[in-house]
């Protein structure tokens, strides 16, 4: 049985001063008021929450609108925003799109059980923040110099692709040394790290092929050296680009163990 | 206000606003996160699902690349 209306969850917070007025005037999803769900204890983790219709949001619901994608990306910016404030004033762990519950008294009882593995996820995360680092080769880094006048029409075609091929080669070796001098500066500055799939499709807009898609944790007073780091990570290097996102939340570090195994 | 307003509880109170690229929020609030598994929603399998035919239908929008996770193994990486 479910009744008009499900409780959205946003995240699992550490408690602070001031959280409760902030999110009292947060709007959530489908245009919901946020507020907190304390555990049954009154401890330190509380969990940001607003009431969604279940028309919209049981699974059948959810089913059907998760292909949609204007829905989906209102659906998924409303949620990072709330994400976002909660981040600027505790340590917090975003939780998975769409995570739903019959009510609030289900989010407590999820925080009552939970309350000691939340409170070290949350410690392992205090002071820390998530950056992304993606990797382009671009297609066409220089352009192929033309074919010399006097080959025939099928040689000069076979010449063209050669010289392509050439090229992305090039590409793929210069992202190969970025992502080495990547990841010597991780070694250096980051904690942690999480390889997403290479971004493809109609929404992956950025120039070039993405060849790495990844996610670091980094202490925030080692954020600069950090984002400097990876910055240079392209120096000299003709034909591979460098995407710096960030600071995130940390999305990639709130589940205990990483569920997608890093890409061998 | 109270004073704790004023205090950085987190050094994470300089995350600025801005408008992040919907791809780059989709691999984090589908591809990881998951701290919990709702009631109503979804068991962890069901959110697979729901998140390889939503890939599939991210990629599927421009046409002609195949999905190459359909299979559920991670994308290969591409550095040689």
């Amino acid at each position: 049985m479910t009744g008009p209306y499900l409780a959205y969850t946003y995240a699992v917070a550490l408690d602070s001063e001031g959280l409760r007025h902030v999110v009292a005037t947060l709007p959530g999803v489908a245009a919901s008021q946020v507020h907190l769900v304390q555990s049954t204890s009154g401890g330190a983790v509380v969990a940001a929450v607003s009431p969604v219709p279940a028309a919209e949001f049981d699974e059948a619901a959810l089913r059907r609108h998760l292909e949609e994608l204007p829905w989906l990306e209102e659906v998924a910016r409303a949620h990072h925003h709330v994400i976002e404030e909660i981040a600027a004033r505790t340590t917090v762990l975003p939780l998975r799109l769409a995570t739903v519950y019959l009510d609030d008294d289900r989010v407590r009882a999820v925080l009552d059980e939970r309350q000691d593995a939340f409170l070290d996820r949350l410690a392992r995360l205090a002071g820390r923040l998530e950056w992304g680092v993606k990797l382009y080769v671009d297609a066409a880094a220089a352009p192929p110099p033309p074919p010399p006048a006097d080959l025939g029409p099928g040689r000069a075609y076979l010449r063209h692709r050669r010289v392509e091929q050439d090229l992305r080669q090039d590409g793929y070796r210069a992202a190969r040394t970025a992502a080495e001098r990547i990841d010597a500066a991780a070694r250096l500055h980051a904690v942690d790290h999480v390889r997403h799939r290479v971004q493809q499709g109609d929404l992956a807009s950025e120039p070039g092929a993405n060849v790495t898609n990844d996610a670091y944790l980094v202490p925030v007073e080692q954020a600069e050296a950090f984002r400097a780091a990876v910055i240079r990570s392209t120096d000299g290097l003709p034909g591979v680009r460098v995407a710096v996102t960030g600071p995130w939340a940390p999305y990639s570090f709130a589940a205990p163990e990483q569920e997608e195994e890093s890409a061998p | 206000m109270k004073a704790a307003d004023s205090l950085p509880a987190n050094p994470g109170a300089s995350l600025p606003q801005r408008q992040v690229a919907l791809i780059d929020l989709l691999d984090r609030l589908l591809g990881s996160g998951v701290v919990l598994t709702g009631d109503i929603v979804l068991s962890i399998a069901d959110i697979d699902l729901v998140r390889i035919s939503l890939r599939a239908l991210i990629v599927s929008v421009s046409g002609q690349h195949p999905a190459p996770w359909v299979s559920g193994a991670p994308h290969p990486p591409t550095l040689p």
